[in-house]
């Protein structure tokens, strides 16, 4: 059986090492950037995106390669004072991060993104937005594929050991997207007897299992949309992550569900940069504060998740 | 290597690979009298139940198995409010949700691997000498009788072989229901990577030789008792 | 086909002939009250409503997210088997090797691969690729996943091919003086190659198909993951379900035919002067091979 093993992941190890050819190639001859230029293997997250790239970035081809001046220690820096920057973020998230039909992308994120670009002195023109999905975020930063990540991106220890976090920009709690006539679900504790469905695999997820599980059956799918998709047809009777991402949703349809707003948990939502960058760090948290001050923070998000008649909380203290 | 996870209370591998077996077994039955019916449609002197078989099998084969079985959940069940399991009031859902998935998805694989069982009978049939359904209707014998006692009996014997891959392929088709949330092998391996990501190695290790161990022995034995069971010409 | 099946029953006399009508239309009456049913069902939850379906006669559906979505499908599956068919090909010779330390564990690592789930395949690279180059890439995940199979699935094909032919090939090239290699490369291999053609081509489909596997725990944005993100767009999940997968369906019946149209003009290449026994088994091959995969 060891032979089988080891032959397995020899073989596994060769196709990997053969698939990875044009990464040392690229690192070669692409200019001095923090880290390797785009390898094979991120077209993967390329292909959705250039649809919608060639819309928003106007001309610009990738960001890191513009860093090639890197004159400072900070890519952030030295990419917006080229006037491009390529800032990853969702793209199938209602609300928060979406691509349209268009091409184009909306959102809170979306907005904070463009509003910090803004304030370090980037066009809209100037901004490549790429899809950030949630377990990419931290190998585009390391990459330096983006200058920076505005994509529902929870601060937490561990990954503080990887990147920089600048904010947290917003405040999220785990919360529950009921039916909007729906009054007898005021909290986690009353879904004794229900339904609730999250997605495969995650924190939200998790948390219900360990805490409530005796009482509430959990549904695990793919994506948030197919919990949406049968909280409208009543076949699970609640849908658990955070109440942003759920004010998204429920801002997509109307009039048909409503965030139960009891929260139960915190969620400091921050902007990913490279590690050590703290120059760009600073520079994001002054912007940030900036936009909170001016108002345009909190109109990014009465335009975005508040058709959904969420309530705007108060801006959380950056830094 | 490390492989703690297995004692830990947590992780219930031999609960899901029950899991996948038990998939495997009611959608083996399922597949295979689905699959006698369509093939036996599809050589039956009735033009239109030629048709509907041959169209269902061209069509529903050339489909992802992911695709039909997120279908079985999001449209069969949650539009068209296909019901195959009791839900209690004031019990905890939970036991309803379980055996609701496990259905839909067993329906789902059902529908599925029967086509591949309808192809393979159907290439068994065309196996048995045309002399032989000849001289049963010779001796006054009508369709039914002719399929039934003379060409299938023949039939399945010289399909066992393929059967096997279909089964060994169903056994490891089953792993697609985790996509709508039936705990089974793939789900509790996932599940590992994500918190136990450091172990990946032994993880795979488990998770693979459970496959063999569940697939090897299908394909030894059938294939001993295909050579047995051969009709001889 | 249908020659062989009109074997099974007599041209049909009268009594045959309305006992046929009468099945006919009782079974044309359960079909469509069976389709009647599902749509009455369908239009009753408000799925075939104008506002549902007309999302794809919009261009930027398509462009956004079908077509891109169909793309990386395609991608994936192409350079899949790209790297599959060089990789089956030698393991397929390695089994086939007069040396036991060659045919042996090319044998194992065959018979290994092809007992895992392509799923669980996927998963694992994709963790694999993550731990060796820091950086997670679900393309190389569902590519390597796929390859391992294929590879495995495609040595067999590879090996069936070499086996099918006729043994006087052999025999000839050892008679006139030709090496173990000379006669793999010269003789066997180039005829085996056409010989596996469409098997390689009903191959296809099933890579096709596993793409779709990608979606589920690995997160490559193929298309009906794509679907599913252009579903939540339009609030149109069923229509965008049944739409992807008549793409499917057209796309592998496709490759269906091309399969079988190669497979016929081979035959009648090669059934020229002999009756052709030698594609016979090819045939068979194909048949087999494709009961397994998703």
């Amino acid at each position: 059986m060891a032979t089988t093993l080891a032959a397995g992941v020899a073989a596994a190890l060769a196709l990997s090492a053969c698939g990875s050819d044009s990464t040392p190639a690229a690192t070669t001859t692409a200019p001095a950037t923090t880290a390797p230029a785009s390898s094979s293997a991120a077209a993967s997250s390329e292909a959705p995106t250039s649809a919608g790239s060639e819309t928003s970035s106007g001309g610009s081809e990738t960001g890191s390669a513009t860093g090639s001046a890197s004159a400072g220690d900070s890519k952030v820096l030295t990419d917006a004072a080229a006037g491009t920057l390529t800032i990853g973020i969702k793209f199938d998230q209602p609300g928060l991060g979406l691509l349209q039909p268009d091409g184009s992308y909306a959102g809170f994120d979306v907005e904070v993104a463009k509003g910090v670009a803004k304030e370090l002195g980037v066009e809209e023109s100037g901004i490549t937005f790429v899809e950030a999905k949630s377990a990419e975020r931290e190998g585009l930063i390391e990459r330096g594929e983006v200058d920076f990540i505005v994509a529902t991106y929870s601060i937490t220890d561990t990954r503080k050991e990887k990147v920089n976090f600048a904010g947290p920009y917003f405040i999220a709690h785990q919360d529950l997207l009921v039916k909007a006539d729906n009054t007898d679900i005021t909290g986690p504790e009353a879904m004794g007897g229900k339904i609730l469905c999250s997605v495969t695999g995650s924190t939200s997820a998790q948390k219900v299992k360990d805490t409530y599980a005796a009482d509430v059956a959990l549904q695990e799918f793919g994506t948030y949309s197919e919990c949406v998709e049968n909280l409208r047809t009543g076949v699970v009777e609640a849908v658990t992550t955070d109440d942003v991402i759920l004010a998204g949703f429920a801002a997509q349809s109307p009039g048909e569900f409503k965030v139960v707003g009891n929260g139960f948990s915190d969620e400091n939502y921050g902007i990913g940069l490279a590690k050590g960058d703290t120059a760009g760090t600073e520079a994001i948290n002054a912007a940030i504060e900036a936009m909170i001050a001016d108002g345009s923070w909190a109109k990014a998000l009465e335009d975005t998740v508040g058709p959904s008649g969420y309530t705007i909380p108060e801006p959380p203290t950056v830094g | 290597m490390d492989f703690s996870f297995l004692s830990d209370p947590r992780y219930d591998v031999l609960g899901a690979f029950w899991m996948t077996i038990q998939l495997t077994f009611w959608s083996a039955i399922g597949s295979f009298v689905l699959g006698v019916l369509l093939a036996g449609m599809r050589v039956c002197p009735v033009p239109i139940m030629r048709g509907f078989a041959t169209a269902y099998v061209n069509i529903v084969r050339n489909i992802p198995l992911t695709v039909i079985i997120i279908m079985m959940s999001q449209v069969l069940y949650s539009q068209l409010g296909l019901m195959l399991a009791v839900r209690e009031p004031g019990v905890n859902p939970q036991g309803f949700l379980n055996s609701q998935n496990f259905r839909l998805a067993v329906l789902g694989f059902i529908l599925y691997t029967s086509t591949f069982v309808c192809e393979a009978v159907r290439s068994g049939i065309n196996t048995v000498p045309p002399g032989q359904a000849e001289a049963a209707r010779a001796i006054g014998l009508k369709f039914t009788q002719v399929l039934r006692i003379i060409v299938l009996p023949q039939a399945v014997r010289a399909v066992i072989a393929p059967l096997a891959s279909v089964l060994i392929a169903l056994t490891k088709n089953t792993t697609v229901a985790s996509a709508i949330g039936v705990a089974e092998a793939s789900l509790l391996m996932n599940t590992l990577f994500e918190n136990e990501a450091d172990k990946f190695l032994a993880i795979f290790i488990v998770f693979a030789l459970g496959f063999v161990i569940l697939t090897l022995p299908v394909g030894l034995i059938l294939g001993w008792v295909a050579k047995k069971a051969a009709v001889r010409r | 086909m249908s020659d062989k099946a009109t074997v099974l029953y007599d041209h049909p006399g009268p009594r045959a002939k309305r006992l046929n009508l009468v099945i006919s239309v009782i079974f044309a009456a359960v079909l469509i009250a069976g389709i009647w049913w599902v749509i009455d069902i369908l239009a009753g939850k408000g799925q075939l409503t104008a506002a549902k379906w007309s999302p794809f006669l919009e261009g930027q559906n398509w462009t956004t997210y079908l077509l891109p979505g169909l793309l990386n499908t395609l991608k994936a599956a192409a350079i899949s088997v790209v790297i599959a068919l060089p990789i089956g090909a030698l393991l397929g010779i390695a089994r086939l090797s007069d040396h036991a330390w060659i045919r042996v564990p090319a044998g194992i690592v065959v018979e290994f691969f092809r007992a895992i789930p392509v799923l669980i395949l996927m998963s694992f690279s994709f963790l694999l690729w993550f731990e060796v180059f820091g950086f997670s890439s679900p393309l190389a995940g569902v590519v390597i996943g796929l390859v391992l199979y294929n590879g495995s699935v495609l040595a067999e094909i590879f090996r069936a091919g070499i086996l099918s032919l006729p043994r006087g090939q052999t025999e000839a090239s050892l008679a006139i003086g030709l090496g173990k290699t000379q006669m793999m490369t010269n003789v066997l291999l180039p005829q085996a190659l056409t010989a596996m053609l469409p098997a390689v081509v009903s191959q296809l489909v099933v890579v096709v198909k596993d793409t779709a596997l990608g979606g589920i725990l690995v997160g490559y944005v193929e298309l009906r993951r794509m679907a599913g993100t252009s579903a939540s767009n339009y609030q149109n999940l069923l229509p965008t379900y049944v739409v992807i997968a008549v793409i499917y369906i057209l796309l592998n019946l496709a490759l269906g035919f091309l399969a079988s149209y190669l497979e016929k003009r081979l035959r009648t290449r090669r059934g020229g002067g002999r009756r052709g026994g030698a594609a016979e088994p090819m045939a068979v091959t194909t048949a087999k091979l494709n009961t397994g995969g998703v």
